[in-house]
């Protein structure tokens, strides 16, 4: 980021990103929770408030915008990468970060997020991923399961499922992380440095929407059975999980395996996470329960030049080689003749 | 002259003439394009008013000889004062049975027909779908014709340089110039400079192609295939330096020169769409103009792009055609209800759907006025000729900064690849676009109104103390937060379009070219401004009372047309559309005027336009 400091950004609090509109999410939806952290974590950016941007589509998660006290811009389903993409390549000096949901990310809007994705815009993108249309009332989402019985789908739906990771994965982004909306430290470690990432950083949050999907991660959040049902990332160690850390990832053949410790079986032969390494990025990305936990955190880094700085430093060359752009020199072009 | 006279040369007789109509037509692969472009470069320099027409097909290179891969562009130049590419043709040069085959019905009786023998094979013949050779069915007796050996005569021309057939088949289309060029004194200079700056990197194409300029030339001047050549006088043009401009790029330094005069930068969202293409490959050299370009994934990417841009304070452009026009609505929505300002480009091209891409129709403008959902009244104006696509596009961004709203440019696919001379304006003489970027957090309100336009505050994120949200919910009329409220709803869509009723204040008394007053009164607008204008002036010379009035601004439509409309008669309509300025008018001012209509993918043809007229005199 080369944003100009001003005076006042030392004494930023949470308070500072609060607007004075009233929060009209239904009452324990798990935006709340996510909201708060987004508030947390941004005086510690180091940004002044104005030089941030919120983008977002419809849905119930695209109401963020209106409740940061920084600009925001409320915009149309599934279109929020390509208003933001103009955004930050005519204007580099800001921190963009685009708020989007299942529906609006990944159905109407999927080939905006691909190409913001693939080119690696310098936007920060949040997947708020609760599995259902929540604004439209309770039909299916392209991330609920097959089978599920919706307004829209009183037979169960008969959609396969999209991964938010393998999606991302595949558009080759350069970030890549998975967090819960009420893993609260988890979820400002993964957003504080999904800020930090120059490049597309992309962040799907599981989110529960507790009027029309209640308990959808609900193993995955219950004090009970998440520590069975949460494989925590951690670059440079190894995949151990469960609630007596009883249990690890190993590598077999071209796929991965859950495997007891113990018996012979050591952390060395488990698999270190490694967030450099897409090919193991993209095996953690088809984990899925019930036959493996639920990985959370970092999957994927990778450095790329992003795309708003490839832009504008063909600009700049350009100034560089010819000057700055002469108006009467283009109207001149061409096969000029007089009359006299 | 660097063309080489083989002894002295008999003294020809050289005919006068008024104003030449000469297309070229050929395989899409044979260089029509270029050879027309080239004749226009070379009668431009010859003092002449032009006009021409390029006419190509969708397909990039159809199946050789084939009659839908006939590609042909036309060139008027004269002596006087004209504005169109001309109705019939005096001379067609064909450079294969296909292209003689569709463009033949243009060329009137004793006109000029210049062929190449070679290509009136039998296999040629029957692509073109002839049964008899035309040359031998005695059909084309009532021409002047001249069956030329253009692809053998090239060859001797390039024989000792050891090219490849195909390499050789590809500068018969010089030779035909070259011949051209002689039988109408046109100086071909400009054309060998234009080759030897094209083909630089190839010296062998580059030889070749001049030796075979060179040959046709010669071969005009010496043989005595043409019993004259012809003259036409330099037309009485106003003085000052001259340039030829398609539309498109007109279009594109248009963008360029607002963003120059207003020290906003550019950024142009756009997906690749025919005709509209060249409008982004022209801005995408001007670079160094801080000019962005984004080839978005798709139409809607292209807009969005553009509106994001918008939001962040640079002057937001998006350049389509019908099909992506309608995909783009939904956000000309969104920036009409967040009031920010946008250029929305619509070449028009014939529909509906897919429709012919290449081809011009006017049949967009119901949609540029009313294609959105909800009420959200957008400007729209449109260019009436290749040059004026360039005050067109200045305009468009004029009026979008100031009023702080998206607007539509219509312009056109006749126009977008037509050409014409433009006395070209020095950049200081140009006005300035005034720009203010609010940056006082006294008093601010996102949607606190300017007195005179009405239009809301324009702020660059990155201004501290301004931080806002807009979005595409209804807001309140002040503060721009959600508001649902049944009365500030009202209020927010009256007041969006007084916006628009506000605009007729940038409108000049509209121009009327004829009598203030009269029998008929012709309403046109965009590209059909030539052919109306050539008619009109034709029975004005004739002492008839017809007046033509052309309209820039379609939304807002000028204050004072109403009052002008009562003054004559009868109303006529011209348009390439089945009568959509037509409704507005009759919607508008309870006129009962009158359309002609065409839809065929071409500009009107003054005669056309004439005969109605005539018809209208009479009634």
């Amino acid at each position: 980021m080369s944003t100009a400091s001003t005076a006042s950004t030392a004494k930023l609090t949470r308070k500072d990103f609060v607007t004075d509109q009233d929060v009209r999410w239904c009452p324990g939806c798990g935006d709340y929770s996510i909201l708060a952290q987004v508030q947390k974590i941004m005086p510690e950016l180091g940004v002044p408030r104005e030089q941030i941007v919120f983008i977002s589509g419809i849905g119930c998660s695209s109401r963020f915008p209106y409740y940061m006290n920084t600009y925001g811009f409320h915009t149309i389903h599934g279109r929020a990468p390509a208003i933001a993409t103009g955004l930050k390549v005519s204007r580099p000096d800001l921190m963009v970060w685009v708020v989007t949901g299942d529906g609006d990310g990944l159905s109407i809007g999927g080939n905006h997020l691909m190409h913001a994705l693939r080119r690696n815009v310098d936007l920060k993108i949040l997947l708020f991923n609760n599995k259902i249309y929540g604004l439209t009332k309770g039909q299916y989402s392209p991330t609920s399961e097959l089978g599920k019985v919706t307004k829209s789908t009183p037979a169960g739906s008969t959609d396969y499922p999209l991964s938010p990771m393998l999606f991302a994965m595949g558009a080759e982004a350069t970030f890549v992380a998975r967090t819960v909306d009420v893993e609260v430290k988890h979820q400002q470690d993964v957003l504080s440095r999904a800020a930090r990432h120059k490049g597309a950083a992309f962040v799907e949050i599981l989110q529960n929407c507790n009027v029309f999907n209640d308990g959808a991660f609900e193993s995955l959040t219950d004090k009970g059975t998440k520590a069975d049902a949460q494989l925590v990332l951690e670059h440079g160690k190894p995949m151990v999980f469960g609630k007596d850390k009883d249990r690890g990832i190993r590598l077999k053949g071209l796929a991965l395996e859950v495997v007891p410790l113990g018996n012979g079986i050591g952390e060395s032969d488990l698999l270190v996470h490694d967030e450099h390494d897409p090919v193991l990025g993209f095996l953690l990305s088809r984990l899925a329960p019930p036959a493996f936990p639920t990985p959370l955190g970092v999957f994927r880094v990778a450095e790329r030049p992003s795309f708003d700085e490839l832009m504008n430093r063909q600009i700049a060359e350009a100034k560089a080689k010819s000057g700055e752009g002469d108006l009467d020199k283009i109207l001149r072009q061409g096969e000029l003749w007089t009359v006299s | 002259m660097a063309i080489n006279p083989i002894g002295a040369q008999p003294q020809r007789p050289v005919e006068e003439r008024e104003s030449v109509v000469i297309r070229f037509a050929g395989d899409s692969g044979d260089g029509m394009q270029v050879t027309g472009m080239q004749f226009t470069t070379e009668s431009a320099l010859a003092g002449n008013d032009i006009g021409t027409l390029p006419d190509f097909p969708a397909e990039i290179r159809a199946p050789t000889g084939t009659l839908y891969g006939v590609s042909a562009f036309q060139v008027h130049f004269s002596s006087r004062n004209i504005y169109t590419p001309g109705d019939d043709l005096d001379v067609l040069v064909v450079m294969n049975p296909a292209a003689l085959k569709t463009n033949l019905a243009d060329l009137p009786q004793n006109g000029i027909l210049i062929l190449d023998k070679a290509e009136f094979s039998e296999p040629n013949l029957k692509k073109a779908e002839y049964t008899v050779s035309p040359l031998d069915d005695g059909s084309l007796a009532k021409y002047q014709l001249y069956p030329l050996e253009i692809t053998k005569m090239t060859t001797l021309a390039l024989k000792d340089m050891n090219l490849p057939n195909r390499s050789v088949m590809r500068c018969r289309n010089f030779f035909a110039l070259g011949v051209v060029s002689w039988l109408f004194h046109r100086p071909i200079e400009p054309t060998l400079h234009w080759i030897s700056e094209r083909f630089k990197k190839t010296p062998e194409v580059l030889e070749a192609n001049i030796r075979a300029l060179k040959a046709g030339y010669n071969y005009g001047e010496n043989t005595e295939i043409f019993a004259s050549s012809y003259s036409v006088k330099p037309a009485p043009i106003a003085p000052g330096e001259y340039r030829n401009i398609t539309g498109n790029t007109a279009t594109a330094l248009g963008f360029v020169a607002a963003s120059k005069k207003s020290g906003v930068p550019i950024f142009l969202g756009s997906y690749p769409i025919t005709p509209a293409s060249d409008v982004l490959h022209e801005l995408a050299t001007f670079k160094n103009f801080g000019v962005v370009t984004f080839q978005a994934e798709d139409e809607i990417a292209g807009v969005g792009s553009a509106l994001g841009a918008a939001f962040g304070g640079a002057i937001a452009i998006t350049t389509t055609a019908g099909p992506g026009m309608n995909l783009k609505a939904e956000t000309v929505g969104l920036a009409a209800a967040v009031e920010l300002p946008m250029v929305i480009t619509d070449i028009q091209r014939a529909g509906p759907s897919t429709g012919m891409p290449t081809k011009p129709e006017q049949a967009d403008l119901l949609q540029a006025l009313y294609g959105r959902h909800g009420e959200a009244p957008v400007p729209v104006i449109a260019a009436s000729t290749p040059v004026d696509c360039f005050y067109a596009a200045f305009e468009a961004v004029r009026i979008a900064v100031t009023y702080m709203t998206p607007v539509i440019l219509m312009t056109d696919g006749y126009l977008a690849n037509a050409s014409e001379p433009w006395r070209f304006p020095k950049a200081a003489d140009l006005p300035d676009v005034k720009v203010e970027f609010r940056t006082d957090p006294q008093g601010f309100f996102p949607y606190l109104r300017d007195e005179r336009t009405l239009a809301r505050p324009w702020v660059r994120p990155g201004t501290p103390g301004l931080e806002h949200r807009v979005g595409g919910l209804e807001k309140d009329y002040l503060t721009g937060n959600i508001s649902y409220a049944p009365t500030n709803h009202e209020q927010m869509v009256r007041v969006r379009y007084r916006k628009m009723a506000k605009i007729t204040q940038e409108i000049p008394p509209t121009k009327i070219d004829g009598a203030e007053k009269g029998k008929l009164l012709v309403i046109g607008w965009g590209s059909t401004y030539g052919s109306i204008t050539a008619a009109v002036r034709e029975f004005q010379a004739k002492g008839k009372s017809v007046s033509h009035v052309h309209l820039r601004f379609l939304n807002p439509l000028p204050a004072d047309l109403g009052e002008i409309i009562g003054r004559f008669e009868k109303v006529l309509v011209p348009e390439m559309n089945m009568g959509q300025l037509l409704r507005v008018l009759r919607a508008d001012y309870l006129v009962d005027a009158v359309g002609l209509n065409k839809i065929q993918g071409r500009p009107f043809k003054v005669s056309e336009i004439s005969a109605k007229i005539a018809r209208m005199l009479e009634e």
